[in-house]
Order: C-alpha cells, then sequence, then structure tokens
C-alpha cells in the first residue's frame, strides 16, 4: 500500500459512514469517525427489517462494530460534532466537540442509574412514541454498550441521583465539552437523512391525527425492541388495527415540499406491508402510488408481496387529504386510472414521508450542496466525498457499495 | 514449524455488576486455584475499571502470564480495555450474562453453571495456538503480488482499473474486444448523473478509455480473454488468449450485459417490422448521426417507447432492468432535438426514475412533444399508411387509446454477460426460479475460466447474476478475492456503475493487503490463522472440497484436498466436514471443542441435574443468546453453550464426545438458511442442517433418542424468543431419562 499517514475523517457513524471506516481500514487506513448520536449505527439501527430479505439491520451492524472492536486503525466519537474545518484535499484541520461525557466510558451498563431515574422523557430512538428514563441505553443494541443521559430533558439534580447509584464512577455530573483535533487527509461526509417533517404535511393530517403514523414510526412498532415490543397497534387506542392504507410520496415528487423520489418508500411499504400481513392475515390494506419504483431486480419482491394478496389494493392515485372520520381515517385521491375522486375509510395511515438530507448545520469550505441539499461530491479536487444517503436517497446496498467506493477515493486524498 | 507457546495463565473474577451477589467467589476462586492451577487467580470488584485491568498488564509485563482467562462480562464489551498483544491468548468466560443476570443468585446450579463456563474456558485456552500466518510455517511460500486483474474495459472495468491506479497499485485490464469502452461504446449521450439532474451529458467513454491508456499504472490488454486463473489471493496465475502470463493477487469481473433477445419481443412486432427496433438499435442510429425510419429512411414524425418490452414479465425477463425508463426519456429528447414537431409517445408500467433522476423525468414532462402514459400494450401492427398502429389498454389518458407511430423503440432488458443462456426454457435460460441458470453459470460462463475444483466461474444468483446475496455487504463473494461490479452483477445505471466499480476495486486492494498479512476477509478480517490439514490421515472423501462455501480446495488426481490458504475464509465448515478429524487451526479445532465439552462437570444421575450443551454460532445467535442475558430474562442453568465460528464448523465427533460424557442434549443454534440465507458463510446452517442425519445415526448407535438433538435458526432480533426456546429445551429434555453414559 501506498503509504497512508493521515487519517480520514468520517462525518456520521450510519451504515454508510461506519461501512466506509472499516472498509478504509481493512485497506490499511486510519479513520476517525464522528457521530452525533450517542451510538453507531444512524437510521438503520432504527429499522426493524431490510427489504427484500426481510432480515434484521442488526445482523449487519453487529458485524461491523466487531470489525471496528477489532481494528486497532479505527477511532471513534460518539454523541459528538465536527465544528471547525480548514485547509484542503490531504491537509484538514478537523475540530470535533464532544458533548459532555456525563456517561462515561467506565460504564458497564449494569443499569442501577436507569433503576433510581425518576424522569421519564420521550424516546428518540422510537421516533417519540413511547418513553424511556432519562438515563438510559439509547436501544437495547446500542453500539457501543452505554447509558446515555438526555441532558435535554432532564434535570442536573436528576443526574446526580444517578451518579450516586453507580458504583464505578462512570457517571460525571460535572462534565464539561471537550474537544479533540484532527489532522486528516480526506473527509467522507455520511450525514445521512431525516425523514422529511411531518408537521409540513398537515393536508395528510400528520402530527395532527394520532392514527397517521409515518413510515419510520412503522418500523419501529414493528420491531420486537419498539414500544410495542412489535406488535402493530393504532397509537391512538392501543388496539388493532381494521384496516391500513399506505400513502406513497407523503411530501416526494413534489415542487411544494422535497423535488426528488426518495426511491426506497415504495419498497419500505411494500415491506411494511408484509409485516401487518404477518399480524393482520385478512385486513384490508390499500397503497395509493403514483408509480411503484422497485427498480432492477427488487420486482421480484414487489411481485411477491403484491400478487396473490386479495385484500390487498392498489390504488394508482395521491392522496390529497386525510380527515377524521368518527374513530376513523377518510382519504381523499384521485384514481389516475379512472380519473375519478375516491375517498376510503381506513383505521391507520402509514405516510411514506420521503428522506431529506440531514445537513446537521455542516458547513465545510469547498464542500457543496445541490438545491435539493444532497453533497455534490468531487473527491479529486476537494478531497470531500459524499456518501450514501448525504449524496442521494438510496436503499441501503447502493449505500454499501457507494461506502465502499468512497473508502478508495478517501484513501487515494491521503497518499 | 513455530515452537509452542509455553503457557503461563492467569485466571481473573470480576465480582461487579451482581455477579458477587450471585456467586460465591470465594468459592469460585477456590475450584480455580484447585482445578485450573493457574499462576495468578484474582478477584476484582470491577475488573474494567483502570486500576483493575492496569494489575493484570502488570501480571503480563512483569509475571509472565501469557493467558488469560477473564471471568467477567460478554465477549462483545469493554473489547477496548480487555485487549491484549498478539502474541497472548486471551479468553472471556462471560459470568455476569450468562450466570448471573440469568439464573437465581446463590444458587447451586448457578454456582455449578459459573464453575463450568471456567472449566470450559480453561480448557479452551489450553488447546488454543496464537496463530501465525501461513507463510510463515511454509517455506515454498511466495510473496504475495498486489496488482488488480480487472476484466472487461467498459465503464465498469475502466474505472475499476483508473481507481485503482490513482491508489498507487498496478492493474491490468483484459478488454476481448479490439478497444475499450464496451457497451457505452454506443451511447450518443447519458442519462444526468450530476445536479441539476435534468440534461443529457456526454458519456465520457473516449475520454476514460484515454485516461487508462495513458496511466502508466494500467496495463491495458485488448482483443484478449482469460484462458485460465489458477491459484488464489495474492496468487493468482493467469493466462490469456495470445500467450500472454501473469500473477496477480485480485480480480475485478465486470464483464457487463447484453441485452435480452429482442427475437422474443415477436408480439411487440419485432422482426414483423423493420420499423419496430430495440432501444440499442435506436441508440446506435442516433449516435450515428441521424434517425430514420428503417423501412424507408424517413425522418419519423412520431416514434413511440415500449417500456418493459420483455421486462416485469413473468414468461420472459421477471425483472426489472433498472435503466430503461430514463433511456427512453433520453431517447425521447433525442427525437424532439432531431425534428421539434415530431412526437414522442411512452408508454410504461410504472415509470421507474428514482431519486434525483425524478428532475430528468420532470424536465421531460414538461416537454408538450413527449407524451407519457401508463399502459398495457394489447398489440402492435403495421397500418396500411406504413405507421405502427398500438392498441393500449389501462391508460391514465382514459381507458384503451390507438396510437400511429412513424417507429416503435422496445425498451429492452439487460442480462447479465454471465448467463447462460439456454433456448429450452422460456426462451432465456430460466427456470422458474431461475436456478437453472445460476447452477450453469458456474460451470460455463467461462469468462473466468478458474481452474478450481468447484468451477470455471463465479457462482449465481437468480437470474444468472454473480451478485452477492447481503444486504450489509455487497461484495461478499464466493470465490475470495475476485469482486463482481457493474452491469454484470445488476442492471444499473452508468453513475451506479461508476460507483461499484469504485467500491469493488476498494476490495480487491483490501483483499491483497489483508493477504499480505496472512489474514482473511471479511467477515473474519481480523482472523491470521489457518486450517492445517494433517494430509497423511486423509480417505479422499471430498467431504471438504465439496463443503467449503467457498471453493478453497481443489483436489490432486487421487483427490486429496489442495489447501490454497489465500482463498480461506476460516469458517471451518472443512473441519466440520472431515470424517477424519484431520483439518484444524491453531485457534480453533476439534479437539479444543470436544475438550470444552468434556470439560463440563456432569452430576450423577441420582442428582436429577440434566446437562445440556448448546453449540451456537457467533455471528447471529450468540449476540441474540447475550442480548437475552442482558435483559435479564431466566435461563435454565441446565445448559452450557459453546461458542462456533459457524454451525458448518460442527463436527458430529462433538456429539458422540457429549453424549458419552453424560450430556442429556444438545441444542444447535444457527443462523436462517434456504433462499433468503442469513448465514454469514453462505451454506455452514445449512450444512449441518444436512448433517444433523449423520447425528442421528451417531444417536442411534449409542442407542439414545433423537429428540435429544435439536437445531434452530435464529435471527440476531430473536433475543426475546430465545429464552423461551432454549428453557422449553431443557423442558423437554427433563422429561426424558437421564442419560445412560452419566459416570462411565
Amino acid at each position: 500500500m501506498a503509504d497512508i499517514s493521515k487519517p480520514i475523517l468520517v462525518i456520521g457513524g450510519g451504515i454508510s459512514g461506519v461501512t466506509t471506516a472499516v472498509e478504509a481500514a481493512e485497506a490499511g487506513a486510519k479513520v476517525v469517525i464522528v457521530e452525533s448520536n450517542p451510538y453507531l449505527g444512524g437510521r438503520v439501527a432504527q429499522l426493524h427489517q431490510y427489504f427484500p430479505k426481510l432480515c434484521p439491520p442488526n445482523c449487519g451492524l453487529e458485524i461491523n462494530f466487531k470489525r471496528i472492536k477489532f481494528n486497532p486503525d479505527i477511532t471513534f466519537y460518539t454523541d459528538a460534532k465536527v465544528t471547525s474545518v480548514s485547509g484542503s484535499r490531504g491537509n484538514f484541520d478537523v475540530t470535533i466537540t464532544l458533548n459532555p461525557r456525563f456517561v462515561n466510558e467506565k460504564c458497564t451498563a449494569c443499569g442501577e442509574c436507569e433503576k433510581v431515574c425518576a424522569t421519564e422523557v420521550p424516546s428518540k430512538f422510537n421516533y417519540g412514541l413511547n418513553k424511556v428514563k432519562a438515563i438510559s441505553l439509547p436501544h437495547e443494541m446500542a453500539f457501543p454498550n452505554r447509558y446515555w443521559f438526555d441532558a435535554s430533558a432532564a434535570s442536573l439534580d436528576e443526574l446526580k441521583k444517578c451518579a450516586a447509584a453507580c458504583k464505578y464512577g462512570a457517571i460525571d455530573p460535572d462534565a464539561k465539552p471537550e474537544t479533540v483535533t484532527v489532522n486528516a487527509g480526506a473527509i467522507v461526509v455520511a450525514t445521512g437523512w431525516k425523514p422529511y417533517d411531518m408537521a409540513s404535511l398537515d393536508l395528510l393530517g400528520a402530527g395532527q391525527l394520532p392514527n397517521v403514523i409515518s413510515n419510520v414510526q412503522m418500523e419501529r412498532l414493528a420491531a420486537e425492541n419498539g414500544p410495542t415490543k412489535g406488535k402493530i397497534l393504532r397509537p391512538a387506542d392501543q388496539k388493532e388495527p381494521e384496516s391500513i392504507a399506505f400513502v406513497q410520496c407523503a411530501g416526494s415528487r413534489d415542487e411544494n415540499h422535497l423535488k426528488q423520489c426518495s426511491s426506497i418508500c415504495c419498497l419500505a411499504s411494500l415491506k411494511q406491508i408484509n409485516y401487518v400481513r404477518q399480524q393482520y392475515p385478512d385486513i384490508p390494506i390499500y397503497m395509493f402510488y403514483i408509480d411503484v419504483r422497485a427498480n432492477g431486480r427488487y420486482e421480484d419482491f414487489f411481485v411477491k408481496v403484491a400478487k396473490d394478496d386479495a385484500n390487498l389494493t392498489l390504488v394508482k392515485g395521491k392522496v390529497a387529504s386525510i380527515k377524521q372520520d368518527g374513530p376513523d381515517l377518510l382519504l381523499e385521491a384521485e384514481d389516475t386510472l379512472t380519473g375519478k375522486k375516491t375517498s376510503q375509510k381506513v383505521n391507520m395511515a402509514v405516510l411514506a414521508t420521503g428522506m431529506q438530507p440531514a445537513r446537521n448545520g455542516l458547513s465545510i469550505p469547498g464542500l457543496d450542496y445541490d438545491d435539493m441539499d444532497f453533497v455534490i461530491s468531487e473527491p479529486d479536487t476537494t478531497g470531500i466525498i459524499g456518501v450514501g444517503c448525504a449524496k442521494s436517497p438510496v436503499e441501503v446496498v447502493q449505500c454499501m457499495r457507494n461506502a465502499t467506493g468512497a473508502a478508495l477515493k478517501a484513501i487515494q486524498c491521503c497518499k | 514449524m513455530a515452537d509452542k507457546m509455553v503457557k503461563k495463565t492467569g485466571v481473573y473474577l470480576c465480582s461487579g455488576c451482581d455477579i458477587g451477589g450471585a456467586l460465591n467467589m470465594e468459592a469460585l476462586e477456590k475450584m480455580v486455584n484447585s482445578e485450573v492451577k493457574p499462576a495468578v487467580c484474582r478477584t476484582s470488584e470491577a475488573l474494567c475499571l483502570p486500576e483493575a485491568w492496569a494489575a493484570v498488564e502488570a501480571d503480563m509485563n512483569n509475571e509472565g502470564v501469557n493467558c488469560v482467562l477473564l471471568c467477567a462480562c460478554s465477549s462483545r464489551d469493554k473489547t477496548d480495555v480487555f485487549a491484549v498483544d498478539l502474541d497472548k491468548l486471551i479468553e472471556r468466560v462471560p459470568i455476569r450474562e450468562q450466570v448471573a443476570w440469568v439464573s437465581k443468585p446463590n444458587d447451586e446450579d448457578t454456582q455449578m453453571l459459573a464453575e463450568d463456563y471456567i472449566r470450559m474456558g480453561a480448557s479452551k485456552l489450553k488447546d488454543m495456538e496464537p496463530p501465525v500466518p501461513w507463510f510463515q510455517e511454509d517455506e515454498k511460500a511466495e510473496p504475495i503480488d498486489k496488482t488488480i486483474l480487472v476484466i472487461g474495459g467498459g465503464i465498469a472495468g475502466m474505472t475499476a482499473a483508473l481507481e485503482t491506479s490513482k491508489a498507487g497499485y498496478k492493474a491490468v485490464l483484459v478488454e476481448k474486444e479490439s478497444q475499450l469502452g464496451g457497451f457505452a461504446n454506443n451511447f450518443k449521450k447519458q442519462t444526468p448523473t450530476k445536479s441539476p439532474w435534468t440534461d443529457l451529458e456526454d458519456p465520457g467513454v473516449a475520454a476514460l478509455a484515454s485516461a487508462v491508456q495513458g496511466d502508466g499504472n494500467i496495463t491495458v490488454l485488448t482483443g484478449t480473454t482469460v484462458e485460465k486463473i489458477k491459484g488464489g489471493p495474492g496468487l493468482f496465475d493467469c493466462s490469456f488468449t495470445g500467450g500472454k502470463e501473469m500473477r496477480v493477487g485480485a480480480i475485478v469481473q465486470a464483464s457487463g450485459w447484453k441485452p435480452y433477445k429482442a427475437e422474443k419481443l415477436d408480439h411487440l412486432g419485432y422482426g414483423k417490422s423493420s420499423d419496430v427496433v430495440t432501444n440499442i438499435e435506436f441508440e446506435k442510429m442516433a449516435k450515428a448521426g441521424a434517425i430514420k425510419r428503417p423501412s424507408d429512411g424517413k425522418s419519423p414524425d412520431s416514434v413511440a417507447f415500449i417500456q418493459c418490452a420483455g421486462s416485469r414479465d413473468a414468461e420472459r425477463l421477471p425483472y426489472c432492468s433498472s435503466v430503461c425508463c430514463a433511456v427512453s426519456l433520453k431517447q425521447a429528447k433525442y427525437v424532439r432535438e432531431t425534428n421539434p414537431d415530431a412526437k414522442a409517445y411512452i408508454i410504461y408500467k410504472d415509470m421507474r426514475t428514482p431519486a434525483q433522476m425524478e428532475n430528468f423525468y420532470k424536465a421531460m414532462q414538461a416537454d408538450p412533444g413527449i407524451m407519457l402514459t401508463k399502459g398495457e400494450i394489447r398489440s402492435i401492427e403495421l397500418d396500411a399508411d406504413k405507421s405502427l398502429g398500438i392498441e393500449v389498454g389501462e391508460t391514465i389518458l382514459g381507458g384503451d387509446i390507438k396510437l400511429n407511430a412513424d417507429m416503435v423503440v422496445l425498451a429492452t432488458g439487460m442480462v447479465p454477460s454471465t448467463l447462460v443462456e439456454d433456448d429450452d426454457a422460456a426462451g432465456t435460460g430460466l427456470t422458474e426460479d431461475g436456478k437453472k441458470a445460476a447452477a450453469s453459470a458456474e460451470a460455463g460462463a467461462m469468462i473466468l475460466n478458474l481452474g478450481y475444483r468447484k468451477g470455471t466461474d463465479l457462482p449465481t444468483l437468480k437470474y444468472g447474476f454473480p451478485d452477492s446475496h447481503y444486504i450489509c455487504f455487497p461484495y461478499e463473494t464466493q470465490r475470495t478475492g475476485i469482486f463482481a461490479c457493474g452491469t454484470v452483477r445488476a442492471p444499473m445505471s452508468v453513475a451506479q456503475t461508476v460507483s461499484d466499480a469504485t467500491g469493488a476495486a476498494l476490495k480487491a486492494i483490501q483483499c491483497v493487503e489483508l493477504t499480505a498479512k496472512g489474514n482473511a476477509v471479511h467477515p473474519r478480517s481480523y482472523d491470521n490463522a489457518y486450517p492445517e490439514f494433517f494430509l497423511s490421515r486423509c480417505t479422499q472423501c471430498k467431504r471438504c472440497t465439496e463443503e467449503c462455501p467457498f471453493g478453497t480446495l481443489d483436489e490432486d488426481e487421487k483427490g486429496t484436498p489442495k489447501p490454497n490458504p489465500t482463498r480461506c475464509r476460516r469458517c471451518g465448515v472443512c473441519m466440520g466436514a472431515c470424517p477424519e478429524r484431520i483439518v484444524s487451526f491453531k485457534n480453533y479445532n476439534v479437539p479444543m471443542i470436544g475438550n470444552m465439552i468434556k470439560s463440563v462437570e456432569v452430576p450423577d444421575e441420582s442428582d436429577e441435574k440434566p446437562r445440556i450443551i448448546g453449540l451456537i454460532c457467533e455471528n447471529d445467535a450468540l449476540p441474540a443468546l447475550d442480548m437475552a442475558c442482558k435483559l435479564k430474562t431466566q435461563i435454565s442453568p441446565w445448559i452450557r453453550f459453546v461458542n462456533l465460528r459457524c454451525l458448518g464448523s460442527v463436527n458430529t465427533v462433538w456429539v458422540a464426545d457429549a453424549m458419552s460424557k453424560g450430556m442429556d442434549g444438545i441444542l444447535l443454534f444457527g443462523c436462517k438458511y434456504g433462499d433468503d440465507y442469513q448465514c454469514h458463510f453462505i451454506k455452514g446452517s445449512e450444512l449441518c442442517n444436512r448433517r444433523m442425519e449423520n447425528i442421528s445415526e451417531t444417536l442411534d448407535k449409542l442407542a439414545l433418542e433423537s429428540d435429544r438433538i435439536k437445531m434452530v435458526e435464529v435471527a440476531i432480533s430473536d433475543y426475546q424468543k430465545l429464552p423461551q426456546i432454549i428453557n422449553d429445551f431443557c423442558a423437554e429434555i427433563e422429561e426424558l431419562d437421564p442419560n445412560p453414559y452419566k459416570g462411565f
């Protein structure tokens, strides 16, 4: 290997960032990952299953975490942020700010602090669908396996109580932010995506009608380690749904919201239709779509889910509004095949909200974004590499291919 | 051969995290001193705290302790603290998770459980040696070559070669045609690859080809194909047509795609009228300079593009070729640019322009001369006026319509260059599930011409694509060091191909770097042990060569396996397969696991304490077990778990070991197998399941009930279900009479 002296900075420890990091490190590079969450794994850690195999994302994450654990060339900082960058390709001076380590590396995850903590806060991991203790594991399989204190929602007194219960000196109420500096040869921007803000979709009842949920919330409802232990229930009354509508392009392919197609939502909804079907073999399910974008061999998955399901109705049409109708929801849409306005009563609706790039206020000289906020990646000149959903809204396989290639582009900058 | 390690063992017990509250630590220490007899044994209240671990390090540095038996939390935790140098051995005994957190505190059975786990760990350390790379023990080992061979000189191959070179490595690019460029040589323009995602772009093939040709690190061999590839990563010996031979370290297969045969589309008028052309014929026409109606050379006033011509069709090509929608939009633009008065019609099933390509679709939609509708083609016939009449049903323009166009362009799909066509089955070589194609490509694509016992080419998945089956690991390959990329492995756009080829180049480079260190590649990339074959006891049964999921082993004329250590992934499937038990790794071998099982103390029948062995795969099932334990769900104290690399490494002798020692049952935990397998070594858990037949025979020979052994498939997310599965099995075993071999 050509001498790779400087580390690669990877901003974002989701599946794209983690993959770039491990692939680069196993090829001989040094890598520093900076992740804003208190755990690695990003959005996919919150998914119940991947399409089309319907396998658990934690399986691949676990293998990758093992690769990180055994690799001395990878350093990672969670609950951290890149706060300043200067320099250029081959020579970036980077400042990383670590949020106060109220729970530090001495934590054994024994759970004693959680027992004495009285404050409950909405679960970030479960998109607010339930409450958790202010000091808790970010999620059951969190890596690193370390407790985290939500300082934004609980008092310092609460933290002091927790500190008194810790036998290992792992809780420090006086912790202050720290900074770390790194001289990096390349910067990989793997900042990922966020679900399009439901509040902007008021015509679809988002954020107002409790039985209208987003597709990311649906993942948590279906997950065994989610707020309902994997049982899909109506949030309003925790009852079993008797009918469900999936509303595609909720905020996507729409000049008033996100211009782009988020590319994964059709397949994600088909996957979620399968979740519902596994639990409710007979209830009516409706999917309102503009085009079913099951590209490539994902077509097989579309066929597998949609074929032979007599209670699944695919309606080509965009949903215009969702209103409460007694205990039910009333969807209004235009069926583009018949040209007729159609309305449908259901119990529960899942909005296929799109993927919006999560810029996280990141500003780096030389880093440009397009008008949809996706990274314009020109590593040969800038030394900055956009990867995964920061660059394009794509599914995991494409993120992984892209992340693996990004590892090589980054190595080239560090030569 | 390296000298055997002179071992000095330290046993360190942690009483923190409630371990001390559940176990009698003094008694445990006493047991350790009397049975394990280590040089040092110490109990700490929190072994992971800096001062406690510093004391362990002091023992290693000052007292010569080189084997550490760490009895504390699970091996998934505190790996940053509990790390030892490579010349030392560490074994972690998870008395926190698998004992203290899941068992009744201060109970006799809980204490016995902890004791057994410590005995097992100590036994394992005894049978382990620090691994050394294979080439240190092979005087004939040749140096690892780091050149990357790229097969296919299209966009994917040229990108892979160029990116390899930019990272400072040498590449050899082999192209069967006389010039570089591949299929993209036919392109007039390409669909957008960058913001604002609305404009057609120059395909850039010529620039790429000249960059490749002018690159001093790249050797270009055009008009050349591979005649033979032998060896393994770092040591591939390749011979090419024209007599050239060379050694390379890793291989990127970028052999591309071929169009679906339009002859099979007569229902869409292909072959009936020369004015029905494929998208490729149309592209060539546009590139050549003029779009003209083939029958009479007229500049067409209207062109109809028929999407999914043969694709998304259960009878023809069931999958979607992913790029054809954008390609037809591009070609519609050609029509409009050539003749501003001409009309383009696009008839689609779904308009599939994902991600930012949506902008291109929007831009084309804005052109009133491009008419788009969803629809199903009912018929395409030549009309009296020489135009083509197209009947379309189920449109969004209001029911059925009839269009007339001067030309029809069929958006035909992409098939991989690896597909072995067999006109017997539905015209494409595909059986209903695609398996026939998969089976034949492995032996018949003849692109790599591997001199491997297991076939000449990469094994393929459905539809003949040599793709990875893993979502998280798209470069996983069943032939180590050979990575497919670009359209050979999935239909994809030029932009996706460039990204994929760059990734494949990285994997090839990573493979030669790991190989040069003596390490495996993914998933055991940290492992530098290798399988050692005690060949004088080999009976040439060929099970190891047959069963290795990666085609690692070749054979000599007699059928004796010829190991290729650089192809090996260290899963241990060969070790499980071998009836003579001649395969072992320094850090994983048949006696090691057998002795761990035998180290469990089996109480007398009268004690009514059954003993059950859990053989558990460390990839998914073990983390699931660990999670179940972390949730502190009670688990039966009768079971003792032994961690395995893969269930495929289960040697049936372990069953005999366990049963003759008096164990009452064995529960095996592996990954899901079948079409959507989750096994990280492709077939390990499936192979174990097949070996269960032999296992039943073993039980029969011992006159024991077959219910004593069960295999379960576990996903990592099944951790909430796991305690129930375990406890139910333990209860079933309790129902049986005790194993009569107890006490023998």
